[in-house]
């Protein structure tokens, strides 16, 4: 008796649990499977929401790409202070290929890359009706990493040798897996600019013009007159921009002061990157302000070198203010306003440079341009204008809004002691992805 | 596979024999030596937990079932084991102990004999951790055992620590041990937001510890299956015994400091050495200031100087009258203080055992407002039911209140302080404390004055047992565990605080908690055939556990004194989360011994969980070991000199699941914008996700000479650790940085070495316990990349094949060009292969210089020295540890010791800078705004880890007994006490001992970044025994 009554146990005891196998088939809460992601219209429309999540993520367009296009430029302009050392070895045109912040911008855009890449792989399923523009939306963020990969990551577009030039890879495809295919090499700049101009032409005609603060088609032709200018393409970007302000759709706001530190888009904002308390907040400010403002101890220091550029009573120089004891851009003192990144002053000033390079008046005279925007500074109008004219005028209009190095590339100017060429001035592909992709490590940038 | 395990396992268990009936067994126990009864001897029906203590005569009453055995132990005396025969009493005469050999060990899902264990286990005695004035249990470990590394990452009074048994045996998956209290595995997830990771483990109080077992090697760990590569902490709770109720009442008082403090430019060295970098940097440039004044205008000099005049807040730094000399390190650091508190009882009858205490601690840390409070209580209840069935219940519940400071990289962490200029009055004339612009960063006695992080953490632990005696020797054990950890917090940072600038006030609150529940139902067999000695364990176990988090953060406050959300004008953020994992296991271990002379041990698990992919759900983990006591042969019985030797060998696989939950599956997660959410890709699938496995094998001498005066153990090990649950970096370009993979390999090999000598006994005794390893780590293999660089501009642990795991990688430091006080680097040029083919080329231009290995931040040499003496109740005893072979990253000297690149202080070395042509220094020339050797991935912020430390120290004094006995008490002792007195390295920082808390990971470690030296404790302590 006493014998069954262990063995029963024993077998009891051996299947304890055994029945149990559920037990481990347990599923995670804050994460769903990749089909039912993109299984239907609802789903695919969160994933296109998920591409702008990762868009506006601190190390590409919650700021740190545009404050890194101001350091790398910014000789005698501004000073880099902060005690980060990714920035401080960009400001020193010192990187190494291990720089944390050209590691995150590549990894942040790829990202962004893959998922609008989710999203054009599974169009079928979205309702018709918004079929066009979930794609023109997934073209345009698409393109606008693609682009400015290849601004940071190579040499600028030079015609006639740009289809030898090393450019960026271009990944078109979601990924699904890791196998062959995705160990990547690098397109040439041409393919790449060829590539962008072609999605956003596509994105273009497929978005709506009025979008809320998402892509529209207005914020893609807006690109690609950036795109073209970027090239030298003047033509064709003095069109882009001509478009764009004849659509009537954005305006200039008549205070150039009412343009900056804004909770929601202004009437001249073409596209911006949302920041609200839910998500993020602004690496303009985080860096460029001080902890007034929420942001750091002030890190970026403006320059004489840079104040000094404008004329008395120039509305934009009053923006300037005196923080932490040194003297700081105005336009990023919202830790949860929008950062700007196309807005129509650039417009008029994109077809302003065309037509006064190709001796044109698409749309308006390069005065009339000019003027737009130097009235709006409250200076008296000009009666003439020259190129060198509209470009100190960019200059100072965009100043500090990631624009710097990417216009010195275009424009061969020195930066500093460095020739517009100096490969210190091209960020070097991320250690971590050559020694990850064994192809790449083959075509890293000189110098690394 | 699992099904024909299970098979085995039910087969095994039906051939084990049954008998057995319960018997009265009286005596007395005397000592050998004196034949006086012995007061207090356990009597223990072996491999029970039946137990009673020998009365005031010595004399002893147990039911014991016939053919068992009783065990007698008393510390001192040689455990002897009696077989219940047809008699009914057994006197027994102990023999006096000269070493430790025969003592119980407690071994996974049982215990067993010492000189019987053919594995690799340290036992460290719970009196031997008793009072010691760390944080938490694993500190209390330090230096007590042989290949094991533990170190606290920082002074701060609630840091954590780094443990790792016998190397790092894993890049991405954990590299900490298992933590089993009582048989229930410890959660140590941590759960708090605000600063640094808080030790889950400071939530155990570790008085309460009858004894630690350390698993080593894959025989003694295999039980444990998954999660046993890392090695295995077994703790024991004190049970209850029968007799009079003893009480314990222990009581302290100390003081601590700063162990270190590092030299810093008072105001006058601050003043002019940053001129004359400013100054230099005008050189540099082609200017001249001094003497052509019409270039001072917009020169470094004007500059630098303008600086001062802001840096200088009321005072004025020109006029030695009106100018401040302030020591920002002085303003980081406190006298910490501690009171601890703890009472305990033990007692109990035949029928109920109970072991209960209360403890209370508070310390104040050598950080300003950094300290840590504890409660906590233990009823431990062992209950006979009848002959048949025996329950119990282990309960413990702690709380601690934590004053939290900000992790090591946070301008508002009291360390950061250093970095403010000494010209620079702490506060204004109307007592404010002063913020940037006047202080050259934030102000970190902010944070003291205007922000506060309370947090709190409880832990429940219950383990509650019901056991079943099937027969003689066969007991069926069903045990249920549960462990709740939670914590809770409440950050408030005022208006002017840097997290509450400019946005009117910042509060975070937060709670998470931790559910681990722990089923279990085993068959525990012993049994003694002639001369074959039997003991086996076979079961099965679930544990689930489950993590909840909840939290919100709110901004815009009407005023600062009002503390909590409720007054937040914006809730800026909150979020919930849950997540949850599973293990559902089946274990078994066989021993064998052939007249205690010849052991076999087989054990194994099968381990199921949830972490893993569908294809490879389950993993088997077996090994063996064998064990030959040499000295019981024949011809070594009665040697007058080797009195045992015996040699172990083992062999066995051991798993690692310590990773992230849900790694195998394909995933999207959700992330916002525009205050809407989407979805975003998170993880690629890898359904083929399964165990890292590693295999062990250990060879073992244990060897006793002179009566075993002299004894000690020497251990051989290499561990082989392949399949890593490897992250492996896949190319960003796919939208991924990683896919945890098995793939990749590393390698540990070792020895151990651990001799306890007895040099003088009698009334004056004099004993030493040396323990001494050497562990070699190597990453073998990556599945294909060299190095896994996740490093930055400023930090150089990397992954590199054929290096120890997290070696420093990055470019070597030249020293300065005599002629222009250029920082320089080594080229390095490296072929193809990269190898370093020119040792001697050097380049000012840092981005020229390859990074080369720089040394390995995981200290390879381990050791430790313990004397204690004894005389008429005098007790001294002392522990020097310490560690060798180690690199150590200074991480934040590239601003504090950069020869004034910016306006942090610099230490006082850098004042050796580089002066004039031919000057022959490793400090570069002093130049303001140029990043002159300031670079942080450079051999020159990389200094010698080595350290000897006197740990602990005590002396106590035990009143006499016949004193003691007058106050009615039998027992009275008061004690000096004294942790991390004396530190001897060459390391320049502020402790070798530093692991800063904010970047600790698998890879990243042996950083300092602004990391609080440990702290130096002195106490007085008091211990009543009634």
């Amino acid at each position: 008796m006493k014998k069954i009554f262990s063995i029963s146990i024993i077998v009891a005891l051996a299947l304890f649990f055994t029945a149990c196998d559920k037990l481990l088939d347990l599923e995670p809460y804050q994460s769903i499977s990749e089909e039912l992601s993109l299984e239907s219209d609802a789903n695919v429309k969160s994933v296109l929401k998920g591409a702008y999540a990762q868009f506006d993520d601190l190390s590409i367009y919650g700021g740190c790409l545009l404050r890194n296009a101001e350091l790398l430029g910014g000789a005698n302009e501004c000073l880099w202070v902060g005690t980060y050392g990714g920035p401080r070895q960009i400001f020193n045109k010192q990187m190494n290929s291990s720089n944390e912040d050209a590691t995150a911008q590549w990894i942040d855009s790829y990202e962004v890359v893959n998922i609008a890449n989710n999203v054009l792989s599974a169009l079928a399923v979205v309702d018709e009706a918004d079929r066009d523009r979930v794609e023109g939306e997934a073209l345009f963020l698409r393109s606008l990493m693609f682009f400015d990969l290849v601004r940071f990551y190579a040499q600028q577009y030079q015609t006639g040798s740009a289809s030898t030039q090393l450019g960026i890879p271009l990944v078109l495809t979601p990924t699904r897996g890791i196998n062959d295919e995705s160990y990547v090499s690098r397109n040439t700049v041409e393919e790449v600019y060829n590539q962008v101009i072609g999605d956003l032409i596509t994105a273009a005609s497929k978005l709506p013009e009025d979008n809320d603060v998402y892509a529209s088609s207005g914020a893609a032709t807006a690109l690609l007159a950036r795109v073209y200018l970027q090239k030298g393409d003047y033509a064709k970007g003095r069109d882009a921009a001509n478009t764009v302000i004849g659509s009537g759709a954005y305006e200039l706001m008549p205070d150039y002061a009412d343009v900056f530190n804004n909770d929601d888009n202004s009437a001249e904002d073409i596209f911006a990157t949302q920041i609200t308390t839910q998500d993020r907040l602004s690496s303009m400010t985080e860096f460029f302000s001080t902890t007034e403002f929420g942001g750091r101890d002030g890190d970026i220091e403006i320059l004489d070198g840079h104040l000094n550029l404008y004329s008395p009573g120039d509305a934009r120089r009053d923006l300037f203010w005196l923080g932490n004891g040194g003297m700081r851009s105005g336009k990023w003192n919202n830790l949860y306003g929008v950062v700007n990144l196309i807005r129509l002053a650039e417009m008029y000033l994109i077809r302003a440079e065309c037509n006064q390079r190709l001796g044109t008046a698409i749309g308006a005279t390069p005065l009339s341009d000019f003027n737009a925007v130097h009235t709006r500074a409250k200076l008296a109008p000009a009666t003439t204008v020259t190129l060198a004219q509209i470009l100190l005028e960019r200059r100072l209009e965009l100043s500090f809004e990631g624009h710097r190095i990417h216009d010195q590339r275009r424009l061969h100017e020195n930066v500093g002691t460095l020739l517009y060429t100096d490969p210190r001035l091209v960020f070097p592909i991320p250690f971590r992805e050559t020694e990850a992709n064994p192809n790449l490590k083959a075509q890293q940038n000189p110098g690394y | 596979m699992k099904k024909i395990l299970l098979l085995f396992f039910v087969v095994c268990g039906l051939l084990l024999p049954a008998n057995g009936q319960q018997k009265a067994v009286t005596g007395t126990v005397t000592g050998a030596e004196d034949n006086q009864p012995i007061i207090g001897v356990t009597v223990l029906v072996k491999g029970t937990t039946i137990g009673v203590v020998t009365d005031v005569n010595g004399k002893y009453q147990i039911n014991a079932p016939a053919g068992s055995t009783l065990e007698f132990r008393y510390v001192g005396m040689k455990t002897k084991e009696v077989v219940v025969g047809t008699a009914s009493v057994y006197d027994v005469a102990l023999e006096t102990e000269s070493t430790i050999l025969d003592e119980i060990v407690v071994v996974g899902y049982g215990t067993q004999i010492k000189s019987k264990v053919s594995s690799s286990i340290t036992k460290v005695d719970g009196s031997n951790l008793q009072n010691m004035p760390v944080a938490s249990v694993e500190l209390a470990l330090q230096g007590k055992s042989a290949g094991v590394f533990v170190e606290s990452l920082n002074g701060k009074a609630t840091g954590s620590t780094r443990m790792r048994i016998r190397g790092s045996s894993s890049v991405t998956a954990s590299n900490e041990p298992l933590y089993v209290v009582d048989g229930v595995p410890l959660s140590t997830e941590t759960l708090n937001q605000s600063g640094a990771a808080i030790n889950p483990l400071s939530t155990f109080n570790f008085n309460d510890v009858e004894s630690v077992e350390i698993l080593k090697d894959a025989a003694s760990a295999a039980i444990f299956g998954s999660r046993g590569a890392n090695g295995v902490i077994l703790i024991t709770t004190k049970k209850g015994v029968s007799g009079d109720t003893k009480l314990n009442f222990n009581f302290q008082k100390g003081i601590s400091q700063a162990s270190h403090r590092r030299e810093f430019l008072n105001a006058e060295q601050f003043v002019s050495y940053f001129e004359e970098a400013a100054y230099n940097s005008d050189l540099y440039e082609g200017y001249d200031p001094i003497n052509n004044p019409s270039e001072y205008s917009g020169s470094w000099l004007q500059f630098v100087r303008s600086r001062f005049n802001r840096y200088d807040g009321w005072a004025t730094y020109t006029d030695p009258e009106l100018a401040v000399n302030t020591d920002w390190q002085d303003q980081a650091f406190q006298t910490g203080n501690l009171t601890t508190a703890d009472l305990s009882a033990q007692g109990g009858n035949d029928k109920l055992k109970f072991f209960a205490s209360g403890s209370y601690s508070n310390q104040e840390g050598i950080l300003v407002s950094n300290g840590i409070q504890k409660v906590s209580g233990r009823l431990n209840l062992d209950n006979k039911v009848n002959n048949f069935i025996d329950m119990g219940l282990a309960l413990s519940i702690t709380k601690t209140i934590i004053d939290q400071v900000s992790a090591d990289n946070a301008f508002s962490t009291p360390m950061q302080l250093v970095a403010l200029s000494p010209i620079t009055p702490v506060r204004d004339l109307d007592g404010k404390l002063y913020n940037t612009p006047t202080t050259t960063y934030y102000n970190g006695l902010i944070d003291v004055e205007e922000a506060n992080r309370d947090i709190s953490n409880f832990r429940t632990l219950v383990n509650s047992y019901l056991s079943f005696k099937l027969m003689k020797g066969l007991n069926w054990r069903n045990e249920f565990g549960f462990d709740l950890y939670s914590t809770k917090e409440n950050a408030r940072y005022g208006e002017r605080t840097d997290s509450g600038q400019g946005i009117g006030g910042y509060a975070f609150a937060n709670y998470g908690e931790n559910q681990n529940v722990s089923a279990k139902s085993y068959l525990n067999y012993l049994n003694q055939f002639g001369s074959i000695g039997i003991s086996a364990v076979l079961g099965s176990e679930y544990q689930y556990t489950v993590i909840d988090n909840a939290w919100a953060e709110g901004q815009e406050f009407p005023l600062d004194d009002l503390k909590t959300l409720a007054s937040a004008g914006l809730i800026s953020g909150a979020s919930s989360s849950k997540t949850e994992y599973s293990f559902l296991s089946y274990f078994s271990r066989v021993n064998f011994d052939y007249m205690a002379k010849y052991l076999v041990t087989l054990a194994g698990r099968v381990d199921g969980s949830s972490r893993f992919g569908a294809n490879s759900r389950y993993g088997f983990f077996p090994a063996l070991s064998l064990g030959w006591v040499i000295s019981k042969e024949s011809f070594l019985t009665d040697n007058p000199t080797l009195s045992f030797l015996k040699l172990r060998a083992s062999y066995g696989l051991t798993g690692n699941a310590g990773i992230g939950n849900f790694r195998h599956l394909g995933l999207f997660g959700v992330d916002s914008y525009n205050g809407t959410s989407g979805l975003i890709p998170s993880q690629i699938a890898n359904a083929n996700l399964g165990w890292e496995t590693t295999r062990q094998i250990d060879l073992g001498l244990d060897f006793g000479f002179f009566k075993n005066r002299i004894s000690g153990e020497i251990d051989l090990y290499s561990k082989n650790t392949s399949d890593l649950l490897l992250d492996v970096p896949v190319p960003a370009t796919s939208g991924y940085t990683v896919q945890t993979q098995n793939v990749g390999s590393v390698t540990n090999k070792g020895v151990e070495f651990v001799l306890n000598t007895t040099n003088v006994s009698g009334e004056f005794t004099w004993e030493t316990s040396l323990n001494f390893s050497y562990n070699r780590n190597k990453v073998t293999n990556l599945g294909g990349q060299e190095v896994i660089d996740e490093g930055s501009s400023r930090f150089m642990n990397v992954v590199k094949v054929g290096q120890p795991l997290g070696v420093f990688y990055g470019a070597e430091y030249a020293g300065v060009d005599p002629d222009n006080g250029d920082a320089i680097w080594y080229v390095n040029a490296k072929d193809e292969e990269g190898n370093v083919i020119d040792h001697t080329a050097t380049t000012a231009d840092f981005a020229e210089a390859n990074f080369v290995v720089l040394g390995n931040p995981n200290p390879p040499f381990l050791g430790a020295i313990t004397n204690t003496f004894a005389y008429k109740g005098i007790g001294l005893t002392f522990t020097f540890q310490g560690v060798s072979g180690n690199k150590i990253q200074m991480a934040g000297d590239p601003y504090m010791a950069a020869n004034a690149t910016w306006f942090d202080n610099q230490t006082t070395d850098q004042l050796a800078s580089w002066k004039k042509p031919g000057d022959i220094t490793m400090i570069p020339q002093a130049r303001l705004g140029y990043s002159n050797g300031d670079q942080g991935r450079s051999s020159r912020y990389i200094s010698d880890g080595d350290y000897v430390k006197l740990r602990s120290a005590m002396l106590s004094y035990d009143l006499p007994a016949s004193f003691v006995r007058k106050l009615k008490l039998s027992g009275l002792r008061i004690y000096l006490q004294g942790q991390n007195l004396l530190t001897f390295t060459k390391f320049i920082g502020w402790d070798p001992e530093v692991s800063s808390d904010f970047a600790v990971t698998n890879i990243t470690s042996g950083l300092d970044f602004y990391s609080a030296p440990q702290p130096r404790t002195i106490l007085v302590g008091l211990s009543i025994n009634l």
